[in-house]
């Protein structure tokens, strides 16, 4: 497998009104959990039922009700964990968060506060310029996702959906190594890309599967350095937290408003006070949810309901074994195998679908190049033109193989093989055959381009010479013989008879 | 037969098998006397119609030669487990009217094993307390009082009602829940027979949480060997229940030989407290006796972190209690307090809980929410939980060197009178000194009488074994009930 690797990008610069100043981002990405069960209950995680008819008596805090761990959550978690090349806990162990709120029906969520089912990893972010980051992972605990308060719907009273009560979530905590907002966005993007890949969780913003609180602060430029040098935090601004941000677009824009906002106030002789935020995106900026002060004090302690979860190594070892390729690879051997660029190799492996197709095609048609442009190019493109999605995709990959094959062979033009891939796409069929039936292929018939070209030369005298004088302009006698031939005439057989014909 | 509701579960048992009477007779009985029986308020919730149709579904089962362990037994259920269909109240106003959906999983294997729930048992609220004061329906009273005394006794907590209805025969037997001494504490109270089973081995689901890492079910009956039957009816893993122990549950009845010769008790000296009334110096002497008299070896033994398991406790059972209490919030079931005008979700919470609980109750709470606030969660309960393990592993070390059972005291007193110790919470949490320790182990203790002070009143020791061993630790129990022949009963007067 070829490694990949990258310069790392710099760190997005904000001139201030006196200075320079610099980011430093960490991210806490809420992942919903890809299982049927709830984390601590029976009851369905289908999204979109009936209000309040997902729920199990623990799920809605019943007197005498208690969790019981549902092991399917734990191996997601221990995938996803291994999915991000991070250490595996095998002693792992639950804590409740107390706090008073009517979607929390039993006053506290369980969490993994002091044992953390997954321990350190690292993801590499490539932003699209040949640059990549690699953002460390702290860690990632399993926990209950809370209900739905439902505030609008009545100018009296609140309701509460508890459909979402209990759905288990991985919080993916990360080091502070994001240093701007496009490396945010792609963080994310990649860990759901790897979440997708590993079938750990759906990846669905907007329905708030995928969620992010982004902590923002700003420094001098060499003070990061200190800090990774040191480990010493007081090297960096004080941070705030943005809190359950689910678009990749606010969040960027979130996150430069709140370093402008923080800036602003340094250079005035403020200081920026810790606090909880939250995005507006309709007037694009943040505003202040709770102070550190008025911060709760969720008094954490072991929840003695559940005894500590310990795991086996050949359980994690299992796991391990059942993991598909993962994006790196995967775009490191379509760079190696098929000789793919960096940027088509992302492209192709950005969703785990589209590079099957791919793998597909290219291996039927004996051809990763070619492959590649025709997938990207030709596919996708029309795909997105009818707003279709790769696994709704009306083409195989043996019909678009058929295509490339057909092109390599030298049966049809370039220019033919996008009729071709039009009607195929459009009425279906077997590639070969419709060419054979239309009349579509090249002709390589010597004797009839030779025919042609005399034709041409004889009816152009004057571009004759001109074409003698400057031999870049026999491509004129080319278009013309492929005019004539309808398309249908071996472009190279073509240009080879013209520059003999003419003398070049 | 007459006095139907005087026998025993064993006895009870016996006669229904050889159909000498009937579970409806049986049930009858205990109904009549449950009714003339108000003044003790045992039973806070009566569920005649219920039990005559398990009565007769029993006499139906007696009759085919299906018969489970506590066929057409009448027993009494603690307020603290969730019935189906029946109040379960905890005791406590906040949970005022509140039916559930579910049974527990403990009174579930009870009416599978065909025991008669005749209702509901009074206790403290949330099982908090140590004289069943607390409970919103007031207090259960002590079916004994002290010679020459009208005066009405505690008859201890939380189990209060549970000890109360068995001692007074209005039941066979009753189920109590067990945090700190709430089986063992009320059976010594009464004269009866409490059995406070290993933690992990009586399911918890369906039991209005407490402290849930001390919380523990149990029996409470007439005689051990009553406490072996419905005990192992009790007891059994339950995937329910993340902390249920999944070990089978032997035949405890078939192991009360009463033969313990060779057995080591120890009598640990940290349980000789300052200001230990002679009456109890002597009932726990005596009990040495009694069992060196019947085979076993006596052995001087050191548990010496006891003197920290009462402040370790009451720093760990409210920091759960706090946590475990904060669903009752008016929104889903149980008591709403009426809102004003303008009140939002804080008005809610904050009315409905001042109002819905008792001041025992919000003093637990707010001791445990100061325990586990920030800046003190590790000067109180981190270092509670590691006085807890050091009270485990004195209890190993010993068990280690050859040690079977331990023979304490039960309770430092007898009976108090109602309303002597409310005023002071300290003094009533003392009366756990010798109890807690067991659950802060998670080990069992079983609470049976041995004696009567001066004036009359019951006095109970406490055996405490090794962990999963109920089965060897109520046979030293009932080696131990036959050497000391307690067959007292208070006198009727209400």
């Amino acid at each position: 497998m070829l490694d990949l690797s990258y310069e790392a990008p710099k760190p997005k610069i904000i001139a201030g009104a006196k200075s320079d100043w610099e980011l430093v981002i960490g991210m806490e990405v809420h992942a919903q959990v890809a299982t049927r069960a709830k984390l601590f209950s029976g009851a369905s995680t289908q999204f979109g039922a009936e209000p309040n008819s997902n729920v199990a008596f623990v799920d809605a805090g019943m007197p005498g009700m208690l969790p019981v761990i549902n092991e399917a959550c734990v191996a997601q978690a221990v995938r996803t964990g291994l999915g991000l090349n991070a250490d595996i806990n095998l002693f792992s162990a639950f804590d409740r968060k107390n706090y008073f709120y009517p979607d929390l029906p039993q006053g506290y969520q369980i969490s993994q506060l002091y044992h953390p089912i997954v321990g350190e990893g690292e993801v590499l972010v490539e932003l699209g310029d040949g640059t990549a980051r690699v953002v460390r992972i702290e860690r990632i605990h399993l926990e209950q996702d809370a209900g739905k308060s439902i505030h609008d719907m009545d100018p009296a009273l609140s309701f509460v959906d508890l459909n979402r009560t209990g759905v288990a979530l991985m919080e993916i905590v990360s080091r502070p190594d994001i240093r701007g907002p496009e490396e945010a966005a792609a963080y994310v993007s990649k860990l759901r890309q790897i979440m997708l890949y590993l079938g750990t969780c759906d990846g669905n913003m907007q329905n708030g599967n995928l969620r992010a609180d982004v902590n923002v602060s700003v420094c001098a430029p060499g003070a990061y350095e200190k800090f990774r040098e040191t480990g010493d935090f007081s090297h960096l601004g004080t941070r705030c937290e943005i809190k359950n941000m689910n678009s990749l677009r606010f969040i960027q824009q979130a996150i430069e408003y709140e370093a402008r906002r923080q800036i602003a106030i340094i250079e005035n002789g403020g200081k920026v006070d810790q606090e909880t935020r939250l995005y507006d995106p309709d007037k694009g900026e943040t505003r202040s949810m709770r102070s550190k002060e008025e911060a709760h004090d969720y008094r954490y302690f072991p929840d003695p309901d559940l005894l500590p979860l310990e795991i086996e190594q050949a359980w994690v070892d299992d796991i391990r074994a059942s993991l598909p390729e993962l994006p790196d690879a995967k775009k490191a051997r379509f760079m190696g195998a098929f000789g793919l660029s960096d940027y088509d190799a992302s492209v192709l492996t950005a969703d785990v679908t589209a590079s099957a197709y791919f793998e597909a095609v290219a291996e039927a048609a004996g051809d990763g190049k070619l492959a590649a442009n025709w997938v990207i190019n030709e596919l996708f493109g029309r795909l997105k033109k009818d707003e279709r999605d790769i696994t709704d995709s009306p083409m195989s990959p043996e019909q678009l193989a058929g295509i490339i094959a057909l092109i390599k062979s030298g049966d049809i033009s370039g220019k033919i093989a996008k009729d071709l891939f039009e009607i195929v796409y459009t009425e279906g069929g077997d590639p070969a055959q419709i060419v054979e039936a239309r009349g579509m292929k090249q002709v390589t018939d010597t004797g009839a381009i030779e025919t042609a070209v005399d034709e041409i030369i004889a009816a152009n005298p004057a571009q004759v010479d001109k074409a003698k004088q400057n031999p870049k302009l026999a491509g004129w006698f080319v278009g013309q013989v492929m005019k004539a031939t309808g398309g249908k005439a071996n472009p190279a057989a073509v240009n080879q008879i013209v520059m003999a014909k003419l003398g070049l | 037969m007459s006095d139907l509701n005087k026998l025993t579960i064993a006895e009870a048992r016996d006669a229904l098998r050889r159909g000498e009477t009937t579970a409806v007779e049986l049930t009858e009985a205990c109904l009549g006397a449950i009714e003339t029986a108000d003044a003790l308020g045992a039973f806070v919730h009566k569920t005649p119609d219920l039990a005559l149709a398990r009565a007769q579904a029993a006499d139906a089962r007696l009759k085919s030669g299906d018969a489970p362990a506590l066929c057409g037994i009448p027993l009494g259920i603690k307020d603290l487990f969730c019935t189906e269909g029946v109040e379960s109240q905890a005791a406590s106003k906040i949970l005022t009217g509140f039916r559930p959906e579910y049974e527990s999983t403990v009174s579930a294997q009870l009416r599978d094993a065909g025991a008669v729930m005749l209702g509901k048992l009074n206790m403290d609220e949330f099982a908090m307390g140590s004289s069943n004061e607390t409970s919103v329906y007031g207090p259960a009273v002590n079916p004994w009082r002290a010679a020459g005394s009208t005066q009405n006794l505690t008859p201890g907590g939380s189990s209060g009602g549970s000890a109360a209805a068995v001692a007074a025969d209005l039941c066979l037997g009753a189920t109590g829940t067990d945090t700190g001494g709430s089986i063992r504490q009320p059976a010594a109270f009464t004269g009866t027979v409490g059995l406070k089973p290993t933690y992990g081995r009586c399911s918890r689901w369906g039991i209005v949480a407490f402290a849930s890492s001390l919380d523990q079910a149990g029996p409470m009956t007439k005689t051990v060997r009553d406490a072996a039957i419905m005990g192992a009816a009790m007891m059994g893993h339950d995937p329910k229940d993340s902390t249920s122990a999944d070990l089978p549950v032997p035949d405890f009845e078939a192991m009360l030989t009463g033969d313990i010769r060779g057995k080591v008790i120890g009598i640990p000296r940290e349980y000789r407290v300052d200001g230990m009334p002679e009456e109890i110096e002597k009932l726990w002497a005596d009990g040495a006796a009694m069992l060196k008299d019947a085979g076993a070896e006596l052995r001087d033994i050191a548990l010496p972190h006891t003197k920290y398991a009462l402040p370790a406790y009451y720093v760990i059972a409210p920091a759960e209690a706090s946590s475990n209490l904060a669903r009752y919030d008016g929104v889903r079931f149980g008591y709403r307090a009426e809102l004003s005008q303008g009140d939002g979700i804080t008005e809610l919470y904050e009315k409905t809980r001042a109002e819905g609980f008792g001041a025992e109750v919000k003093r637990r709470i707010m001791i445990g929410t100061y325990v586990l606030s920030a800046g003190f969660y590790d000067a109180y309960y981190n270092r509670a939980r590691r006085v807890r393990s050091l009270i485990k592993r004195d209890f190993d070390e010993v068990f280690a060197a050859g040690v079977d059972a331990i023979l304490t005291p039960a309770t430092p007193s007898a009976a108090f009178e109602l309303g002597k110790e409310v005023a002071d919470p300290v003094e009533m949490y003392l009366n756990d000194v010798f109890t807690v320790t067991v659950n802060l182990a998670g080990l069992p203790g079983v609470a049976l009488p041995t004696g009567l002070n001066a004036a009359g009143l019951p006095l109970g020791l406490q055996l405490i074994g090794r962990p999963f061993e109920e089965g060897a630790l109520l046979n030293t129990a009932y080696a131990l009930e036959q050497a000391a022949g307690f067959v007292a009963k208070p006198n009727k007067w209400w």
